[in-house]
C-alpha cells in the first residue's frame, strides 16, 4: 500500500459516481458545496469512455460516440465493480460495449489504442481511467492537484464492491476518504444549507436514476441519521423512461414512411433514437413541449415530430405509478406509515420530471413534504444532491488521518441503541381526561440523545404533575358510511371494478398516540400564572434517563434518574 | 442540537396527597433498544464519533461484537430462491408468450397470486442475470434469445397490476379442483375443500376471505363463511382470453366485430365463472356435516323444547289435580267439624233443656215447699194457683242461665220464709229490669 497522504497535502473533493452519470463538487472557503462543470460545461457528466483511434473521449463525448463507435464505447459499468460475472445484469450495456466474463470478474473487449486489435480491459481498469479523467477535470477547474476524495455508493454495496471502487480510485491517483451512502448524502446535502432546521423527522430518499431506482427510509434525529429499510429496483429507471418516448417515436416515425422500416430494428436508428429520446426526455422537464429532431434517422429518413408534457406524463404512466409504489413499500418495510413520512427528497435526474413528483405526492398525505423542482422552489437539483453531500463530508474529514476515519467509521461507533418507542409527557385536553401523550425524543433515535421541551401549565399556575412515559403511534382509521351493498351480478362492466379500489380510500386517517410505560413522575410546585415548564430529558446508551425539570425562568428545579436495563448487549 | 419541542397543552395539577422524594417518584423501564447503524456522516456525527470514542478505546472483542447483533437494512430474504427449470419452459418460443406460465418463468410458481410486487421483480432479475444472452454466449452456449424474452413478456405482465389481474384470473397453476363427493366422502372434507376456498378467494374484492374452519367451528362462523361465498364478490375478468385485436386501420370494421365478440365472449365467461362458482359452494354446502349436524342439533333443540312444554303440561295437570283434592279435603274436613259442632251444640241444648226442665221442676217444688207462699196451714186453691202461675210466669221470662241461678240459690232450701224471700227477689230483680210488672206477682206481695 502507497504511503499515507499527509492531511495537511490533502485537497479533497466530493464524487458521485452513477451508472449513467458521474459529477464532481468541492466545498468552498465558506461551506458552499458547488459542482464542477468539466472541459464540455457538465456538471452530469455521462460515466463513458470511448476510444477512436487510440484517443480516449470521456463524458458527453464518448456518449455520443454510441452512434457511430458503440463497440468501442463503454457506459454503465459502476454497478459491474467487484461483482462476479454471473451476477451482473448486462442489460444496460445493449447499445455499447457488452461486458465479457473475466476470471469471474467483468470485463470489456475494445479497440482502445491505435492497433487494430480488441483489448479485454477490466472493469476496475476503466473505472479508474474514467476517475482519472474526473479528477483531471476537478483539478483543472481547482487549480490544484485534487488526490482525495469522498465517493457516493448506493446502500447496497457490497464491501466487495467498495474495495474495488477503493482500488480503481487509487489507480486514479485519489485517496478515498470514505465511501457514504448515495441518500445520505442528499439529506446532507440539505441539512448542510445555512438556516435548515435540524427536527427530529422521518425522511424518505427517492432516487430515480439512469438505471436503477433506489428508496431510502431514514430517521433523521438532530442531524443524526439512521437508514430504517431499503428498496431497489432496475426495473422501474431512466432508461425505462426514455424506451417509453423511443417507443412513441419510432410508431410515430413508422406511420409517416411505413416503407422504411422501424428505427427501432437497426442499431445506429436505435443510438440515435435513444439519445435524441433522452434529450427531449430531459426537455420536457422545464418545457410543455418539445422538439425531437434527426438526422438521417433511417435510411436517409429525417425525422422531426414534438411532444407535449401531457403526452409523456400519460406514456410513462405505469413507470411513475411504480415508482411510487416503489416508495410506498419501502415505508411499509420500514413498518411505518405514510403519515410518519415528513419529507420526501426526490433524487437522480428523472426527478426532474413533474410527474414523478405528482405522482409520489399524491401517494402521501398532505403532511409530507415533496422536495422535487417541480413541487418545491428551494428543492436542490436532484442531480447533484450525493455529489453535494459528498463534497460536504470531505471538508468535514480532510484534515483527518486515514485511520481517524476507519476508527470513527467502524461499528463498534456506529451501532448504537435505538429507542422503540417515543418518550414524551402526558398532558391534559378537554376531551381526554386520562393525558394526552406528546412526544419529546421520538422512536428510532439513537442514544445517547438529550432533548429539552417547554409544556404549558394550567391558566392559574400552581403545582403541577409532569408524568414521562413511552408512547407508541397509532394510525386511527375512521371509516366512511358504509356505502350500499354492490350488486352480485356486475358482469355489464368490468372496468369499473378499478374504480371501486379507488373510491374505497376515502377514509380518514390520523396519527395518534397510544401511552405506554409510564416512566416517572415529578411534582413542580408554585408555576407562576401563565409560566411554563421545561423538561430535559437525557437518555443514554444503557437506558438511563436522566430529567431535569423547572419553570422557565424560575430557580431552582427538580431531578430524576431512572435506570436502565441494558440496552441489547451493546455498551 | 434539535430545537426545543414546544408542547402547548397543558400539565394536569398535582393530584392531592402526592407525595415523592425531593418531588420526584421513578416509576418503570425504556422498553428494550434497537442496535442500528448510524450513518457516519455529517457535523452531528462527528461530534457524537469524537465524544464516543474520547471516552475510550476499544478491544478487538467489542469491535468484533458491535456487528453481530445490528439490524441489517440490506438483508435478503433467505426464502427468496429459484425453482429448478423445466427444460421444456426453457425451449418456449417469446411468440407463444399468452400461452406461457408467467410464474413458472421467472421461477416463482409456488408463490403466484401471492407474490408481492418485491417478489417478482427480484425473481425477475435473478433470471435476467442467469439467462442474459451475453452470459449464454460466456457460457459458449447459442440458445439465442428466446428464453430470455419469455422472461422480458413474464415480467411486463406480471409487474403491471392490472395485466396481472388479468392473468390471475386465468391462471391455471392457481386453480384448485373441487374434490368429488366420493373423496370428500373419505372424510378429508375440511382439508380439501379449505384449499378450494382458498383458492377461489383470491377473487375477492374483500380481503380477509372468511376461512372454511373445522368440525369445531361455530355456527355463526359457518353460517358467515356460506353468506360470503352465496354473496361473493368478483374481481375476476377474462380479457387474457382475447382474441387479438387486428392492430391496423385499414380493416376497421373486422376490428370492431372483434372486440364485440370479445365482449360478448368476456361476458359470457364471467357469467359462467358465476354459476360455477355458485355451484361449488352448493356442493360443498351439501357436503358439510356440520351443516347436518347443526340441522340435527337444532332438531333437538325443538324436540326437547317439545318435551320441555309437555313436561310442564303434565306438572301442571298434576298439580291442578292435587289442589283439587286438597281441596276436597280440606272441604270435607271443615264440613265434618260443622257437623260436629252442630251435634254438639244440639246436644248442648238438649242438655240445656233437660237441665232447665230439671231447674223448673226444682223451682216449682220449691214454691210447693214454701207451701205456695202461704203463711200458716194448708194453702186454699186460689193461693196456690196463683204462686204457681207467679213462679211459672218467672220462669217464662228467665233464661237458661238465669234459671240455673235461681235454682242454684234455691238449692235445698226448705225454709218457706227464706224461698219465698228468693223468689221476692227475683221478682224484683225482673221488674227493676222492666220484665215483670208489679201486678203480675200478686202472690209473692
Ligand atoms: N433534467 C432532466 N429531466 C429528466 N430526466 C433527467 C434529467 N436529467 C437527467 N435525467 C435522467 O436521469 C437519469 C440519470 O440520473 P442520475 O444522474 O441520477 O444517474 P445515475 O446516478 O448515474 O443513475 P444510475 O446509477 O441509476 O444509472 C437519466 O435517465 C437521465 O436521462
Amino acid at each position: 500500500m502507497s504511503a499515507q497522504a499527509d492531511p495537511a497535502q490533502r485537497v479533497a473533493i466530493g464524487l458521485s459516481f452513477g451508472n449513467s452519470y458521474s459529477s464532481i463538487a468541492y466545498t468552498t472557503g465558506e461551506g458552499k458545496a458547488e459542482v464542477i462543470a468539466n472541459e464540455d460545461g457538465d456538471r452530469q457528466i455521462p460515466s463513458a469512455l470511448s476510444y477512436v483511434e487510440g484517443e480516449e473521449l470521456h463524458g458527453g463525448q464518448a456518449k455520443s460516440q454510441l452512434v457511430r463507435n458503440a463497440g468501442n464505447t463503454v457506459a454503465y459499468f459502476r454497478d459491474f465493480l467487484g461483482q462476479d460475472f454471473k451476477s451482473v445484469d448486462p442489460s444496460p450495456c445493449h447499445q455499447s460495449a457488452h461486458p465479457t466474463q473475466q476470471g469471474d470478474g467483468v470485463a470489456f473487449s475494445i479497440r482502445d489504442t491505435e492497433e487494430d486489435k480488441e483489448n479485454t480491459i477490466p472493469v476496475g481498469d476503466i473505472t479508474t481511467r474514467h476517475l482519472t479523467r474526473l479528477r483531471t477535470s476537478a483539478s483543472d477547474y481547482l487549480g490544484k492537484n485534487v488526490n482525495a476524495a469522498v465517493i457516493t455508493v448506493p446502500t447496497n454495496f457490497s464491501e466487495a464492491q467498495k474495495e474495488a471502487l477503493k482500488s480503481a480510485a487509487q489507480g486514479a491517483g485519489l485517496e478515498v476518504l470514505q465511501f457514504i451512502h448515495e441518500p445520505t448524502a442528499a439529506i446532507l446535502a440539505y441539512d448542510a444549507r445555512p438556516g435548515a432546521q435540524l427536527a427530529d423527522k422521518v425522511v424518505v430518499v427517492a432516487d430515480l436514476g439512469g438505471t436503477r431506482s433506489d428508496i431510502a427510509v431514514v430517521a433523521s434525529r438532530g442531524g443524526i441519521y439512521t437508514i430504517l429499510a431499503t428498496m431497489h429496483d432496475y426495473d422501474v429507471s431512466g432508461f425505462k423512461l426514455d424506451q417509453v418516448l423511443i417507443d412513441y417515436f419510432a410508431k410515430e416515425f413508422l406511420k409517416k414512411h411505413k416503407s422504411v422500416g422501424d428505427p427501432r430494428e437497426n442499431d445506429r436508428a436505435m443510438a440515435k433514437l435513444k439519445l435524441e429520446c433522452e434529450a427531449v426526455k430531459k426537455a420536457l422537464s422545464i418545457g410543455t413541449t418539445a422538439n425531437f429532431s434527426v438526422e438521417s434517422l433511417l435510411g436517409g429518413v429525417d425525422f422531426t415530430a414534438t411532444i407535449n408534457r401531457t403526452r409523456y406524463d400519460l406514456l410513462g404512466n405505469k413507470l411513475f405509478a411504480a415508482f411510487t409504489r416503489l416508495v410506498t413499500h419501502a415505508v411499509e418495510k420500514a413498518q411505518l406509515d405514510p403519515l410518519d413520512i415528513s419529507e420526501i427528497i426526490l433524487a437522480g435526474g428523472n426527478s426532474h420530471t413533474p410527474k414523478v413528483a405528482a405522482a409520489v405526492r399524491s401517494g402521501f398525505p398532505d403532511t409530507t413534504t415533496i422536495l422535487a423542482p417541480s413541487t418545491s422552489p428551494t428543492a436542490i437539483n436532484p442531480s447533484e444532491l450525493p455529489v453535494r453531500g459528498a463534497a460536504i463530508q470531505a471538508s468535514l474529514i480532510q484534515e483527518f488521518e486515514l485511520e481517524d476515519i476507519e476508527q470513527s467509521t467502524h461499528p463498534v461507533v456506529t451501532v448504537t441503541p435505538h429507542l422503540s418507542n417515543a418518550v414524551g409527557v402526558l398532558c391534559i385536553s378537554g376531551d381526554e381526561s386520562s393525558g394526552v401523550f406528546h412526544p419529546i425524543v421520538d422512536a428510532e433515535t439513537s442514544l445517547p440523545v438529550r432533548r429539552t421541551a417547554t409544556i404549558t401549565t394550567p391558566r392559574e399556575g400552581g403545582d403541577v404533575l409532569v408524568k414521562l412515559a413511552e408512547g407508541s403511534r397509532h394510525i386511527k382509521i375512521t371509516k366512511p358510511e358504509a356505502r350500499p351493498k354492490k350488486q352480485d351480478d356486475r358482469t355489464e362492466d368490468d372496468s369499473d371494478s378499478e374504480e371501486d379500489e379507488s373510491e374505497e380510500e376515502d377514509e380518514l386517517r390520523e396519527k395518534t398516540w397510544k401511552v405506554g410505560n409510564t416512566l416517572s413522575e415529578a411534582a413542580i410546585r408554585g408555576i407562576k400564572k401563565g409560566g411554563k415548564v421545561e423538561v430535559q430529558i437525557n437518555i443514554g446508551a444503557d437506558l438511563s434517563v436522566n430529567a431535569i425539570y423547572r419553570e422557565v425562568g424560575g430557580k431552582g428545579g427538580v431531578r430524576g434518574i431512572i435506570s436502565g436495563q441494558k440496552a441489547n448487549g451493546s455498551t | 442540537m434539535a430545537s426545543t419541542v414546544e408542547i402547548a397543552l397543558p400539565l394536569p395539577v398535582l393530584p392531592g396527597g402526592w407525595a415523592g422524594e425531593k418531588d420526584f417518584k421513578p416509576v418503570g423501564q425504556l422498553s428494550a433498544a434497537t442496535d442500528r447503524n448510524i450513518e457516519p456522516v455529517g457535523p452531528h456525527f462527528l461530534a457524537y464519533a469524537r465524544r464516543k470514542r474520547h471516552q475510550r478505546t476499544f478491544s478487538e472483542d467489542e469491535r468484533i461484537q458491535a456487528q453481530s447483533n445490528v439490524k441489517k437494512v440490506e438483508e435478503e430474504d433467505p426464502d427468496d430462491v429459484d425453482e429448478p427449470e423445466d427444460p421444456v419452459m426453457l425451449q418456449r418460443e417469446a411468440k407463444d408468450w399468452k400461452s406461457q406460465d408467467h410464474y413458472a418463468v421467472l421461477g416463482i410458481a409456488r408463490l403466484r397470486h401471492r407474490a408481492t410486487e418485491d417478489q417478482i421483480k427480484k425473481a425477475h432479475r435473478r433470471k435476467v442475470l442467469k439467462h442474459h444472452p451475453d452470459k449464454k454466449a460466456a457460457a459458449g452456449g447459442d440458445e439465442g434469445d428466446q428464453f430470455f424474452k419469455c422472461i422480458q413478456k413474464a415480467t411486463d405482465v406480471l409487474t403491471d397490476p392490472v395485466r396481472r389481474r388479468q392473468f390471475d384470473s386465468v391462471d391455471e397453476g392457481a386453480e384448485v379442483e373441487p374434490p368429488t363427493k366420493k373423496e370428500t366422502q373419505k372424510g378429508n372434507f375440511y382439508k380439501l375443500w379449505g384449499k378450494v376456498f382458498e383458492a377461489e378467494g383470491r377473487f375477492s374484492n374483500h380481503q380477509p376471505v372468511p376461512k372454511l374452519g373445522n368440525a369445531k367451528s361455530s355456527k355463526e362462523d359457518v353460517e358467515n363463511f356460506y353468506n360470503f361465498w352465496y354473496n361473493f364478490d368478483s374481481w375476476r375478468t377474462f380479457e387474457y382470453l382475447d382474441e387479438d385485436v387486428p392492430d391496423d386501420n385499414e380493416n376497421r370494421d373486422q376490428k370492431r366485430h372483434v372486440e364485440r365478440k370479445n365482449q360478448a365472449a368476456r361476458r359470457k365467461k364471467k357469467t359462467e365463472d358465476t354459476a360455477r362458482l355458485r355451484k361449488l359452494v352448493d356442493d360443498a354446502l351439501a357436503l358439510d356435516e356440520r351443516i347436518k349436524l347443526f340441522r340435527q342439533q337444532e332438531n333437538a333443540h325443538k324436540n326437547k323444547r317439545r318435551l320441555d312444554k309437555e313436561a310442564e303440561q303434565k306438572r301442571l295437570a298434576e298439580e291442578a289435580a292435587k289442589k283439587k283434592e286438597e281441596d276436597a279435603k280440606l272441604q270435607a274436613e271443615k264440613e265434618a267439624t260443622e257437623k260436629a259442632q252442630k251435634a254438639d251444640s244440639k246436644k248442648a241444648k238438649e242438655a240445656a233443656k233437660n237441665a232447665a226442665k230439671k231447674n223448673k221442676r226444682v223451682v216449682r217444688g220449691a214454691v210447693k215447699d214454701a207451701n205456695y207462699f202461704h203463711a200458716g196451714g194448708d194453702a186454699p186453691a186460689s193461693q196456690i194457683d196463683s204462686a204457681l202461675n207467679d213462679t211459672d210466669l218467672i220462669i217464662a221470662k228467665i233464661d237458661h242461665e238465669e234459671l240455673a241461678a235461681l235454682t242454684s240459690k234455691l238449692g235445698n232450701e226448705k225454709d218457706a220464709g227464706k224461698i219465698k224471700q228468693i223468689f221476692k227477689d227475683e221478682a224484683e230483680r225482673l221488674i227493676a229490669a222492666g220484665k215483670l210488672a208489679q201486678a203480675d206477682v200478686k202472690s209473692l206481695a
